[in-house]
């Protein structure tokens, strides 16, 4: 045992001091005795030495062990309530240190527990503030979700690396792959996580991002553009704009894509048409100049001759006015589609009119009757401005101080109105506005009223009602078709898309290394699928693979894979009575061999999952040869794992041990059902092995390595 | 047929006035023509016309603002407006008739059917729409 040095000391200064106290008793007693019986005393004392010297000892060791008893009591509590003080900080709010004791200590104490509280209260507040953050980043996020959801442009945002962190429906609208493609069930192409590069031509997205980088120098916001074939046929313009991180280094790019196939089918068709006008006019027109330079120039002619040059001309002529007519027809409809028209809906033109018309003339401006069904195609700037310099001319010449709009459907044309009430205007002044160039104030355009009444293929004129003193200038406007209503995604919290995942930006770099990586960090593909049969080298035959994406721990249930599968073989009833699938069912469906290098486009980059891995993995192997497609990323199987981490339990059906972390079990042998569920089971399993210290995904292989073989031993 | 039938042709464009004036002629019209816009308000004020056949593209004054001064006219009611033009697009149409014109005929046109459709005009006893 080992004292500590004080104590020691403490003891050998309590003996020194009793064997002090001691001798100057003695030494008392001699100086207080008579001279004379001095002698007597040393006698006395002589005699009682042993006794002395027992009492002393006795003393001593007494006086010792006091001492050790008392500076050994005061350390000791001391550490203790150090310990306390220390578990303040692990344990739940309501513990605090016992102040008993002594009251040095105690008090002591009490001011280690007010620590402790305003400790607490400033943790409390942290976790509340912290609390409050978090649901309002919530909130942002999910009004960004509905604000992309409504956007009419597709929007891809991805990382440096072209990997995608942020997409719309829209754009995966844009580009879903073609009817024929997709048959048979959803297949997204676009996905968190993936590359950009599969879904746009890789060498346009490469010489869009060397310009950006090239401008990277120079510009404030660098961008590019393109216009792209995508696999489903359609014709997009892709905008690349870059935004920066630190240092001006590229830190991502933004993809807006807009479907500009109509435009450009449009453009093409006016080509047509003036092509078809000028061939479709040219023979008539030949066949008329002769028969009719025929009949000048002969005057002499025979009469049989001349009604037939007369007949000719007048067929002609006839022929001549159907072909004009049916060309400016189509001339009308395709005016319709010009590129710089807009569909917008009149109650939209008339407000924006308004406050441009009260904003420059500063004069009261109210709408008076607008149908809100109706839709206009117009150039809404220019028709803006020109009801806008119409009224600045009605209210400058005439000294009109009010004005009205309205709209209805008329027919075929919309009606666009501007009304008021008292000077009757002439119409001739109208036929003079109309070619002036537009002025309102000092803002002046070289369009005229005409132009701009020209470039809608549209009418305007003015009507007065002479009794009633009101006038109206109307505007025949080209009818437009509603937009495209993107459907409304709520914006609930359990229910939000997960179109997007900035995380991605911290963790996914290069597939390499991935050994070492967290399995929470990893992106996998948990698929299922439904066979003929359960021996595949007996040629059984997959007849449907279900399969969702797993990105940053969060299962994607937009971004999932699900086809049937026609086997070319009759189908077991057994196994019929499982997934309730039989082959008429998969008759029209495509062959593996058409479904397996989708699959496998679709599991790229990921590691794969699926319940009782081996067997399904089995049947694509054996597909190996035949389609040339090899699965070689790492496999996880739910089974395994589940056996790591409840190694007591026998039974790893999926459903018992869905049941088993919780997961509730609906949807049940589909593929793509089976998939979710698997997905679902895997995500629980993840923090289960973590505890168990099993954390990348080298160690859950290894872990699930051995315990299939204990699996086998037993 | 109490009297004959008076037609007012106006048109900048003399060949199409040329075979007009012929074929109404033969038709068992009285006709005049004005070149212009302004020349048509005159004649339609000192003549009388029954019908007034009017080309839309004019110089001075279009065949929209004759037609639009006609209407502004209460004892002009009765006058008949055929409107002939080489635009014709709905929004023109819509604007012709919305001005007061009785008939919007878009050229090309077969004569032999304009005059029918005159003809017919003036057998369902038609007056102009308010």
């Amino acid at each position: 045992m080992r004292f500590p040095k004080g104590v020691a000391l403490w003891v050998a200064a309590a003996c020194a001091g009793v064997l002090a106290v001691l001798g100057v008793g003695a030494a008392l007693q001699y100086w207080a005795a008579a001279p004379e019986n001095r002698p007597h005393l040393i006698e006395v004392v002589g005699e009682g030495v042993p006794v002395v010297v027992f009492g002393a000892t006795l003393l001593m060791a007494f006086a010792g062990m006091t001492a050790s008893w008392l500076f050994r009591r005061y350390p000791h509590a001391a550490r203790q309530l150090a310990e306390q003080s220390r578990s303040l900080l692990a344990a739940k709010k309501g513990f605090r240190v016992a102040t008993a004791g002594a009251p040095p200590l105690a008090e002591l104490a009490s001011v280690i527990n007010q620590l402790a509280d305003a400790y607490h209260r400033v943790e409390h507040d942290l976790e509340q503030r912290s609390a409050e953050t978090r649901v309002r980043v919530e909130e942002e996020r999910d009004r960004f979700a509905a604000l992309m959801s409504e956007l009419s442009q597709g929007v891809l945002v991805c990382n440096a690396d072209g990997r995608i962190l942020l997409y719309n429906p829209r754009a995966t609208a844009l580009l879903a792959p073609s009817a024929q493609e997709g048959q048979g069930g959803g297949y997204t192409p676009i996905g968190l996580g993936r590359s950009v590069l599969a879904l746009l031509d890789r060498n346009q997205v490469a010489h869009a991002l060397d310009m950006i980088q090239h401008q990277l120098a120079e510009v404030d916001r660098p961008q590019a553009r393109f216009v792209a074939t995508v696999p489903n046929g359609a014709l997009l313009r892709v905008q690349v704009a870059a935004f920066l991180g630190a240092g001006r280094k590229l830190a991502g790019l933004v993809f807006t894509l807009d479907d500009v196939s109509s435009l450009v089918g449009r453009e093409s068709q006016r080509l047509r048409l003036l092509q078809s006008l000028a061939t479709g006019v040219r023979a008539p027109v030949a066949n008329l100049r002769a028969a009719t330079e025929n009949l000048a120039s002969f005057p002499d002619m025979a009469a049989d001759r001349r009604t037939q040059f007369v007949d000719i001309a007048v067929a002609e002529a006839r022929l001549l006015t159907e072909r004009l007519n049916t060309a400016l027809l189509a001339y009308a409809e395709a005016l319709k589609g010009s590129l710089t028209l807009e569909d917008m809906r009149a109650v939209d033109l008339l407000a924006v009119a308004q406050r441009r018309i009260a904003d420059a003339l500063q004069l009261p401006v109210t709408i008076e009757d607008v149908d809100p069904d109706v839709w206009l195609r117009v150039d809404s700037f220019a028709i803006a401005h020109a009801m806008t310099f119409l009224a600045a001319r009605l209210a400058h010449d005439y000294e009109i101080r009010a004005f009205r709009l309205r709209a209805g459907p008329g027919s075929g044309f919309a009606e666009v109105d501007l009304v008021w009430t008292g000077a009757i205007v002439g119409s001739d002044a109208l036929s003079l506005w109309e070619g002036e160039p537009m002025r309102i104030g000092v803002e002046e355009t070289p369009l005229t009223l005409r132009d701009v009444l020209e470039r809608h293929g549209s009418e305007a004129w003015l009507q007065v009602d002479k009794i009633r003193q009101i006038s109206r200038f109307r505007l025949l406007l080209p009818r437009g078709t509603a937009a495209v209503a993107v459907p409304y995604r709520s914006a609930a919290v359990d229910s939000r898309p997960e179109f997007y995942d900035f995380d991605l930006f911290e963790h996914i770099d290069r597939v390499g290394a991935l050994a070492d990586r967290p399995l929470a960090a990893l992106s996998y593909t948990v698929f299922d699928t439904e066979t003929t049969g359960l021996e595949p080298s007996a040629g059984d035959e997959i007849i449907s693979i279900g399969a969702v994406r797993i990105v940053n721990g969060r299962m994607l249930r937009q971004e999932v894979f699900e086809q049937l599968i026609n086997p070319q073989r009759p189908i077991s009833r057994e196994s019929t009575a499982v997934h309730g699938i039989d082959g008429r069912q998969l008759a029209n469906e495509p062959t593996i061999d058409r479904v397996l290098p989708r699959f496998h486009r679709f599991c790229e980059d990921t590691v794969l999952v699926a319940h009782n891995a081996a067997f399904d993995m089995r049947f694509l192997e054996l597909k190996e040869a035949a389609t040339g497609v090899r699965f070689g990323q790492p496999v996880l199987d739910t089974l395994l794992l589940s056996a790591v981490v409840h190694p007591s339990m026998d039974n790893h059906h999926l459903d018992m041990i869905a049941e088993r972390v919780g997961v509730r079990v609906i949807g049940r042998h589909t593929a793509l059902g089976d998939a979710l569920l698997t997905g679902e089971v895997f995500l629980r399993l993840v923090p289960l092995l973590a505890e168990r210290g099993i954390v990348t995904l080298a160690q859950a292989l290894d872990a699930s390595r051995a315990t299939y073989h204990s699996r086998l031993q037993y | 047929m109490s009297e004959t039938r008076k037609v007012l042709i106006v048109d900048d464009e003399p060949n199409i006035v040329t075979a007009l004036e012929f074929l109404f002629r033969r038709s068992g019209y009285e006709v005049q023509m004005a070149a212009n816009g302004a020349e048509a308000l005159e004649r339609v004020d000192a003549w009388r016309p029954d019908v007034v056949l009017l080309d839309v593209m004019m110089p001075v004054r279009s065949g929209y603002e004759v037609c639009q001064k006609l209407r502004e006219r209460p004892d002009l009611a009765p006058v008949k407006i055929v409107m002939l033009s080489a635009k014709g697009s709905e929004a023109e149409v819509n604007k012709g008739l919305s001005l007061g014109a009785d008939l919007y005929i878009t050229k090309p046109f077969s004569t032999q059917e304009l005059v029918s459709t005159i003809n017919r005009l003036f057998e369902a006893g038609a007056t102009h729409k308010p």
